[in-house]
């Protein structure tokens, strides 16, 4: 049984509809990530699920029933919030304890669960304070510790590393992991940092002007991209793209350059009209100029990043990112060949924009 | 130019500013104190002294006769029982006027900070209108009014009027404040599953402690002061102690005692000087505040 389905949801505000039909089903103990650009409503589904917000359509079932008409309270989440939302006047203590105040949960449990929360995040030292004398952090700590504390069976985050520094970013991150999997729970996790949704999440949604493009392992988004936005926002340096059209030989032909794409898995019939070519910076190798199968190209720059090194080409009218050793990258001349590695690579409409 | 010289010419522009300062400072406490000190004096001189006709000599005898008088016996109207009975008649008026008018305007001022749409803009452009209409101008409909429903010229009514005419002014200050806090806090609550008035009670209400005094000093003070809706609403069991000072300095039987009538003036002032003395912190503090920090 799913733990939540979203069967439809549509939410408009105005004129403007915010969000098309989104359809996901979420297994229980799924650690999923909704990834997208600022501004896709992210936000928006995600208050949608938890309550906050009427969606105008649609269905929001969660562990079997529906709860669409439902205040938050009587769906079972908990959530925290981008802002982190602590109550200022309250301690600590309060603010983790308040929700069961409410519910009416005995003094002792309450107690039990608060000093369990803060043992699990390591805030019983700061349990007597306001959230105005704590660091960003741990503010943040306390927000992740007021949603678990009532032991829902799903969390929904929306954004909460956001505010910190890199480095505390990066070990949250971890921590949260390791949290998800000591608890076992649902969570839903809103993000636009691709690096978060790769190494978080079971099942990656990506989000794109309110729709839903791909809804898949993040690996599967990466190197099979449903969707020429989601190989354009996932990956870093952004994956290459060459626009061109499929000839009657079944050719793609780009700049009246014709690439064999012999090795490309297609998801049907091999298709014929305008389409566009991806490649990461990977699936490209730099070979002799005028090797076979391979077109020619320019070195522009080499930029070292470290452990290895990005080459930027001028190749078929475009500039191409390609992934090279440091040695190489230092050795490298200015005429080239490049190979594309074409069972890696991704192919799409120009129309529908949807992978070929 | 040497070094030293240097130094000295950037140093002068600061102290000038600040000596400039001072001296502005100076002169407007000087000239705002001056009137009261007048008072006070003449308050404090017997009659014999205030018939010679200087009001700038100081007092040669100081007595407090003058402020017994007004306190205990100087004649309004018909009774000769001084300001007294008015004392007891605005402390009962102005602080159920003002803790209503405050706590309503709060949660007003935050329903209406939670509420976006176009009707709550429509709702905020009529409560500032209602601001601007001047009251004298709605005073024979409220008269009506209260006359139907048997509240004219009583106590219960005199107070519903400075509650009825303060919301406006009290709704819009705080909606100002609430606009500023963010809205998850709001949202977080509503997730715990604290109802609308829960949060506003547990949460809302205890960071807006600046906007809370600043708005019950000036409803204090607007409310302490008035004299027209205490004429007109209040009866003559209820006349708050502004209308008895006028009826003390207008008293046209017998002569004129500008020493009783400035101790009297001085008594009817002393609430509202002692309320900005004790909380001028956090008035200045709450008119200073902007949003709170979560
Ligand atoms: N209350 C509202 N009224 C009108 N438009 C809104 C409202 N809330 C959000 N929007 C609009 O809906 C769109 C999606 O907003 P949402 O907050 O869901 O974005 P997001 O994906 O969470 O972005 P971010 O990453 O910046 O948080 C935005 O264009 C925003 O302007
Ligand atoms: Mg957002």
């Amino acid at each position: 049984m799913s733990s939540i389905s979203l069967r439809k949801i549509k939410k408009s505000f105005g004129a403007l509809t915010i969000l098309h039909a989104v359809d996901m089903e979420i297994d229980k103990g799924e650690f999923v990530v909704i990834l997208g650009p600022s501004g896709c409503g992210k936000s928006t589904l995600l208050n949608v699920i938890a309550g906050l917000d009427e969606c105008d359509e649609g269905q929001i079932v969660i562990e079997g029933k529906d709860v669409s008409g439902l205040e938050p309270s009587g769906r079972g989440l908990a959530m925290v919030f981008q802002s982190y939302a602590l109550f200022p006047a309250m301690t600590v203590r309060r603010n983790l304890s308040f929700g069961m105040e409410i519910a009416g949960t005995p003094k002792a449990t309450v107690t039990e669960k608060v000093a369990w929360v803060a043992k699990l995040l390591q805030i019983e030292a700061l349990l007597d304070r306001k959230p105005g004398q704590l660091s960003g952090g741990q503010r943040q700590r306390v927000a992740i510790g007021r949603a678990l504390v009532r032991s829902s069976s799903i969390c929904l985050f929306d954004e909460p590393l956001s505010n910190l520094d890199a480095k505390l970013r990066a070990e949250t991150r971890v921590e949260l992991k390791q949290l998800h999997e000591t608890l076992g729970s649902t969570m839903i996790y809103v993000t636009h940092d691709q690096i978060e949704a790769m190494t978080m999440a079971d099942r990656v949604a990506v989000m794109h002007k309110g729709k839903v493009e791909q809804f898949a392992h993040p690996q599967s988004i990466y190197e099979k991209p449903a969707s020429l936005f989601v190989a354009g926002f996932v990956g870093s340096p952004a994956m290459n793209f060459l626009e061109g059209r499929m000839d009657d030989a079944g050719r793609f032909v780009t700049a009246d350059v014709p690439i064999d794409i012999d090795g490309y898995a297609f998801e049907g019939a091999r298709p014929s009209g305008e389409a566009v070519l991806g490649l990461r910076c990977e699936d490209i190798v730099v070979v002799e100029p005028g090797t076979p199968r391979s077109v020619p190209a320019k070195l522009a720059f080499t930029e070292l990043l470290g452990a290895d090194a990005l080459g930027w080409f001028d190749c078929l009218g475009k500039r191409f990112s390609v992934r090279l050793g440091v040695e190489a990258a230092r050795s490298m001349h200015k005429e080239v060949g490049l190979r594309f590695d074409m069972a890696k690579a991704s192919m799409f409409c120009a129309v529908s924009e949807r992978r070929l | 130019m040497t070094a030293a010289t240097v130094r000295r010419g950037t140093a002068f522009a600061p102290r000038a500013a600040r000596i400039g300062l001072y001296v502005f400072l100076v002169v407007s406490a000087v000239f705002f104190i001056l009137p009261l000190l007048l008072v006070i004096m003449n308050s404090l001189k017997p009659m014999e002294e205030i018939r010679q006709g200087n009001l700038l000599a100081l007092p040669v005898n100081p007595n407090l006769e003058a402020w017994a008088t007004a306190w205990a016996s100087a004649c309004t109207g018909l009774d000769c029982a001084g300001i007294r009975p008015g004392l007891w008649n605005s402390i009962k008026i102005t602080i159920p006027s003002v803790v209503i008018s405050t706590l309503a305007g709060a949660l007003n001022g935050y329903a209406l900070a939670q509420w976006k749409s176009r009707h709550a803009n429509m709702i905020m452009l009529l409560i500032t209108v209602g601001l601007f209409i001047p009251y004298q101008a709605m005073l024979y409909p409220t008269v009506k009014i209260l006359s139907t429903v048997g509240m004219f010229r009583t106590y219960a009514g005199i107070v519903f009027v400075h509650i009825i005419y303060g919301l406006p002014y009290t709704t819009l200050l705080f909606r100002n404040f609430y606009v500023g806090i963010p809205d998850e806090i709001s949202r977080a609550a509503r997730m715990e599953g604290a109802s609308f008035l829960r949060t506003f009670w547990s949460i809302i209400l205890p960071i807006s402690t600046n906007i809370l005094v600043v708005v019950a000093i000036l409803q204090f003070t607007g409310i302490w002061n008035d004299y027209l809706l205490g004429l007109i609403f209040a009866g003559n069991d209820n006349l708050p102690m502004t209308v008895q000072l006028t009826n003390i300095v207008g008293n046209s039987r017998g002569v004129a005692n500008p020493n009783v009538n400035m101790a009297a003036a001085l008594i009817t002032a002393i609430p509202t000087l002692v309320v900005y003395f004790l909380s001028g912190r956090y008035f200045v503090r709450g008119i200073a505040a902007g949003a709170v920090k979560g």
